[in-house]
């Protein structure tokens, strides 16, 4: 086990710009917000579903409603100047976070769903046709599955999924396999939101492009979680989502190489994505307006960009490093118990999440009483459903750490399991 | 830890532990099937109505899931017999929430109501009413 000295990050400080780690929890639900029975300190291990937002971040967006609340791109008066160019800078700053060459680069979406729909319907819609082959993998979140699945029920392509093993890894010689001339896109997950596998993207998009596909990586998972470069990865498609990484919702990512989202037609049309409209026709706004359509999620764009500061910062490999301890401290002392299936690679190969079933105790029951000790995990079938059923379990119970997450935290999740364990027993 | 949902007291574990009526029935007038996709969680039910084809004699539930689902079941199948199939149809989930005796959080809501739903179903499609092959909550 690690000494605690080794956590590269101050986590104590960095609570203090997270009012809501301060709240208590386990009264009434349902009026939001601490209220009289909330007593007991909040344990909060759901990022992977959606992480805790800092002050920084929430000023960013009053600063903007306050201060110069206007549309983009449509007036010439200072406020929707002041606008446009904070939204445009979002772009660069997103750009220059995750290695993309420029703003071109870099369409904002609602979450990275709609990235995903926008390449389905935009490229694949007109691009896949019966003969053509879409290969994703055994672990990809529904976002990823049903998109592609659906796509192809309406273009006629197949779907191919490369194999998980039984230690939640890729089957690498089955994707060698399954990647050939008729394939059109490989579209895989980064980190696993399940198994917590970190899969080998760089050697799938080699694959990818050596039949002439294109790859999509669905960095969800792993843009909160580590130093990310699409460019290394040779990703022509790349989407997350700003919740997951201390952002608002409502503002994910779609990264696409410039010269492949030059070919595609948009996804939406409308206001702000057009040159020049004429009843008969109209041609379209530059990259990466030309997928924007319509006035866009403003504030939300503003506060991802305050969040890439927010997590800059802190420093990516410092976040990394910081997960990677907790998810090894957390994967070791859940061991401690006999009947836990913990899924996914070995503690100290992995993403800082952790899924795993007792025996015992059905994972929407664990949660429920983890729920009675103020410690919050996700319970369910975490949009891989495919999965679950290959796992055999309906469900699953799963802690996900994040910067301001602590040992201690940790201990009380497995404090709480235990309870659980004996109230089943 | 006296907080939030005493979602387990002792009645609820004691039933998930020790499910009454557990297997499935020879010679049922009606049954029926139903799941809880979300939790994963499956319930059959076994009727057996008394000769006025009418009222519940005896009723035996199968199943897997998850703790609340189970327990309203088991409890579900000893409440039942007696009960004419109108008063079956007209029970809702606050009578499920009696039953269980403890506040049942939102979320685990379809959990604790799908024994009856399941129940419910298969007395309308006995009765001819509906034409179901299983029962899913998911509201
Ligand atoms: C791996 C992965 N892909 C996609 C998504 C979908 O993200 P969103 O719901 O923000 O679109 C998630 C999170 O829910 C995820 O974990």
């Amino acid at each position: 086990m690690k000494a605690q000295e080794s956590y590269p990050i101050d986590v104590a400080a960095i609570r203090e710009d997270f009012p809501i780690l301060a709240r208590k929890v386990g009264g009434d639900v349902t009026t939001p917000g601490e209220g009289e029975g909330d007593t007991e300190p909040l344990v909060y291990l759901d990022n992977a579903a959606t992480s805790q937002t800092p002050k920084r971040v929430v000023e960013s967006i009053v600063d903007y409603y306050y201060g110069y609340n206007a549309n983009v791109h449509r007036g010439i008066h200072q406020l929707s100047q002041e606008a446009s160019v904070a939204y445009e800078e979002a772009h660069d700053r997103v750009a220059d976070f995750i290695g993309a060459e420029g703003r071109e680069e870099i369409v904002f979406t609602k979450n990275t769903t709609e990235a995903m729909n926008l390449v389905a319907y935009a490229w694949g819609l007109n691009e896949l046709g019966p003969g053509d082959r879409v290969v994703l993998t055994e672990m990809e979140h529904h976002a990823s599955l049903v998109t592609w699945q659906q796509l192809a029920k309406k273009t006629g392509a197949e779907v191919k999924y490369i194999r998980v093993d039984d230690e939640g890894r890729l089957d690498m010689e089955h994707a060698k396999e399954l990647i050939d001339e008729s394939t059109k896109m490989v579209s895989t997950v980064h980190v696993s939101n399940t198994l917590g596998t970190i899969n080998p993207v760089d050697e799938l998009a080699d694959m990818a492009h050596e039949v002439g596909a294109y790859i999509f990586v669905d960095g969800a998972q792993s843009v909160p979680t580590r130093p990310v470069d699409v460019g290394d990865i040779d990703a022509d498609f790349f989407a997350f989502s700003g919740h997951k990484m201390l952002g608002p919702t409502g503002i994910g990512v779609l990264y696409g190489k410039e010269g492949v989202l030059e070919d595609m037609e948009p996804y939406l049309y409308g206001g702000d994505m057009i040159r020049r409209v004429t009843y008969e026709d109209a041609t379209w706004e530059d990259l990466p307006w030309k997928f924007e359509a319509g006035t866009p999620n403003i504030a939300q764009g503003i506060g991802l960009h305050a969040a890439i500061d927010y997590l800059d910062d802190i420093g990516m490999e410092n976040v990394q490093r910081h997960e990677e301890l907790l998810a090894e401290y957390a994967y070791d002392r859940l061991s401690e118990f006999d009947d836990i299936t913990i899924y996914g690679p070995p503690g100290d190969d992995r993403g800082g999440l952790v899924a795993f079933n007792l025996d015992s105790v059905h994972a929407h029951d664990l949660s429920s009483i983890l729920n009675d000790y103020a410690v919050a995990i996700r319970a369910g079938d975490h949009c891989t459903q495919p999965l679950h059923d290959k796992l055999g379990a309906a469900a699953s119970a799963r802690a996900s750490f994040y910067v301001y997450n602590t040992r201690e935290e940790v201990d009380a999740l497995v404090e709480a399991v235990g309870q659980a364990r004996e109230l089943f027993a | 830890m006296g907080m939030g949902s005493d979602m387990y007291r002792q009645q609820i574990l004691d039933h998930y532990k020790n499910p009454r009526n557990y297997g499935e029935m020879e010679d049922p007038t009606f049954s029926h099937v139903g799941e809880n996709p979300s939790c994963g969680d499956t319930i059959k039910m076994d009727v057996r109505l008394e000769d006025d084809g009418d009222t519940i004699e005896y009723v035996a539930f199968s199943g897997d899931g998850c703790a609340i689902s189970q327990a309203s079941a088991s409890m579900l199948s000893q409440q039942l017999p007696g009960k004419t199939l109108s008063e079956l149809k007209e029970m809702d989930r606050d009578d499920i929430v009696d039953m269980l005796g403890v506040d049942i959080s939102p979320m685990r809501i379809k959990c604790a109501v799908l024994a009856e739903k399941v129940a419910q179903d298969g007395a309308k499609i006995y009765q001819g009413e509906i034409d179901l092959d299983k029962t899913k909550t998911e509201d």
